[in-house]
């Protein structure tokens, strides 16, 4: 086949036509995996209720937001409120966003009636690679810096070195700093909330 | 030349981390842990075989003055269909891990590199091949940098820990870590090609 | 305050090249005289400023407005060649002094990811219009320290005899951990002002 010609109305034409196409394809492809996404956030919202309420039955009710201003700039939280299967509240999931090392640090953290962290899990991370992975597990029950059955009501978490009962991440202390940031915070808003 | 030469030829003579050293920053930046630069590799090969067929396909209807313009907005569509399919079925620690470096490989000089030296000059089905030749010379590349570190840094491969934590050299998982792994792969890659 | 914040950050704590890993093919291959070194990062630093905040406003006004957020990847790269196209002509005609100055690096920025990145970046961080000029003004500058200070020590490292293997680029890659590994010293540095400033 002869190659086309560099002309204007050759140029115009193909450029058109293929960003016609490919617009098109986009909005077939975006149309079908639309719904796999949401229903894959969902899940994954979902499991990570189950995991840090601690409990496979909850039932989660409508989440509510809460916009409250720290440092000078706007933080939401997201608090789930559960309860298991009779009915019965069992505490909340919450939500929340600080800033660490690297940039964001987005933790869900569940509570029971009195402020007990029952469970954690780290939701969005752009700490080093590596550092924030770690997070993930350090602060779990066998984890070194165990913080599950703390709560923040009697006093807020800290690493040791600045005074509180957790040990912060070996060679880590501002990402262990931001997250136990973090956890006080959704307490915060749990509790204000309530 | 044949197919299978075309294929070994990405793999080894043109290999992309260790010989060309094109798209070095999804090379530097994803390779923390093994499964994270194999998940990069696969990724980017995907889209590389497909621009590559797609742009051997039209490249005789697409006029010479704006050929950089449509290659770049086939490529563009091909990492957007990527990246949905990606958020919609792969593994959530994925997505997270790769996150930016997804989009961003639309800008991999690879794949640019690719259709303008090899797919625009050769028929469809040569072209896959190079795709497929390329993508996994990257893929091994990405795969051994991400082996390497995770050995070094977390003391474990592929997720199964091999050593006690109190060997571990988090450097090698942070970003000066990875210019370090390269450079001294590079280095031994050299030497091997000399002999 | 948050703005300062925001540009010591992208310059010192999260250096685009040294610790976000992009603009990574440009920071190893222009970076062998200090001149084009300064020559690139002014280019940069014109072409990601104005292409931030043309992505920006199309993201919101336009992408956002008509719900077609999967077509960001493809208009934005689109967006980027074509200013960078438009910036090379006006270039010559306005001012052919600068154009000496910047016209051959131009053609580069377009396949330099840490455009594309940024303008990416500053949605996904869901940053105001501000917010988002001075971040990308600042990644530039970090971009172009980087830049110089390597370019600095490649220029030394040339009189200086170096193994058979290790020679080409890995001993410029173990040279650029080095590097990495010397801003990581400035890791505390954001906490320890937003202590100072009392923003917590």
């Amino acid at each position: 086949m002869e190659k086309l010609k560099s002309s204007l109305p050759n140029m115009v034409g193909v450029l058109v036509g293929f960003s016609i196409i490919i617009g098109g394809l986009l909005a077939y492809v975006n149309h079908i995996t639309e719904g796999p996404i949401k229903q894959k956030e969902q899940q994954t919202l979902a499991a990570g209720i189950k995991t840090v309420m601690q409990n496979n039955n909850v039932r989660v009710a409508d989440p509510e937001t809460l916009n409250q201003t720290i440092d000078g700039k706007n933080a939401t939280f997201i608090i789930h409120s559960c309860s298991d299967n009779s009915g019965k509240n069992i505490g909340s999931a919450v939500e929340s966003t600080t800033n660490g090392f690297g940039g964001d640090l987005q933790v869900l953290v569940g509570f029971d009636n009195n402020g007990k962290i029952l469970g954690y899990t780290i939701l969005k991370s752009s700490e080093t690679p590596g550092l924030g992975a770690k997070a993930g597990v350090w602060f779990q029950k066998n984890g070194k810096g165990n913080i599950i059955s703390m709560n923040p009501k009697d006093k807020p978490l800290a690493v040791s070195k600045d005074g509180g009962d957790v040990d912060a991440i070996t060679a880590s202390t501002i990402t262990s700093r931001a997250f136990l940031k973090a956890i006080n915070q959704a307490y915060a808003a749990y509790a204000k909330k309530k | 030349m044949s197919n299978l030469k075309i294929l070994l030829n990405g793999l080894i003579k043109e290999n992309p981390t260790f010989m060309l050293f094109l798209g070095m920053c999804p090379t530097l930046a994803t390779t923390t842990s093994a499964i994270n630069g194999l998940s990069m590799g696969l990724a980017t090969m995907a889209v590389l075989i497909c621009t590559n067929f797609v742009i051997s396909c039209i490249k005789n209807i697409t006029p010479d003055m704006v050929r950089i313009p449509v290659f770049i907005v086939v490529i563009a569509a091909f990492v957007t269909i990527l990246q949905m399919f990606m958020s919609a079925y792969a593994p959530d620690s994925i997505n997270k891990a790769l996150g930016i470096y997804i989009p961003l490989i639309v800008v991999n000089c690879i794949i640019l590199g690719r259709a303008e030296s090899f797919a625009c000059k050769n028929t469809p089905i040569a072209s896959i091949f190079d795709g497929i030749g390329i993508g996994l010379g990257f893929t091994c590349g990405l795969t051994l940098l991400g082996c390497v570190r995770e050995f070094l840094g977390a003391g474990s491969l592929f997720g199964v820990v091999v050593l006690p934590e109190t060997t571990n050299i988090l450097l090698f998982v942070l970003p000066p870590g990875a210019f370090l792994t390269l450079g001294y792969l590079v280095a031994i890659f050299n030497k091997l090609k000399s002999e | 305050m948050e703005y300062l914040l925001i540009f010591i950050s992208a310059i010192f704590v999260n250096n685009i090249v040294l610790s976000q890993f992009l603009g990574i093919c440009p920071f190893l291959g222009v970076s062998k005289k200090i001149d084009t070194a300064i020559g690139m990062g002014g280019a940069l630093a014109f072409v990601l400023t104005l292409a931030t905040i043309i992505t920006w406003l199309v993201q919101k006004y336009v992408l956002d407005a008509l719900g077609i957020g999967y077509l960001q990847t493809v208009s934005f790269i689109l967006i980027i060649a074509a200013l960078v196209q438009m910036v090379e002509i006006i270039l010559k005609k306005v001012s052919p002094a600068l154009y000496q100055a910047l016209g051959i690096f131009l053609p580069l920025i377009t396949t330099n990811c840490c455009v594309l990145g940024v303008a990416i970046l500053v949605i996904q961080k869901d940053y105001n219009l501000m917010e988002s000029i001075v971040y990308a003004f600042s990644t530039a500058l970090g971009f172009a320290l980087a830049l110089v200070l390597f370019a600095g020590i490649r220029e030394q490292q040339e009189l200086v005899k170096i193994p058979k293997g290790m020679q080409g680029m890995s001993i410029v890659l173990i040279t650029a951990s080095l590097l990495a590994l010397s801003f990581m010293g400035f890791s505390g540095l954001e906490s320890g002002l937003r202590t100072l400033f009392g923003l917590g």
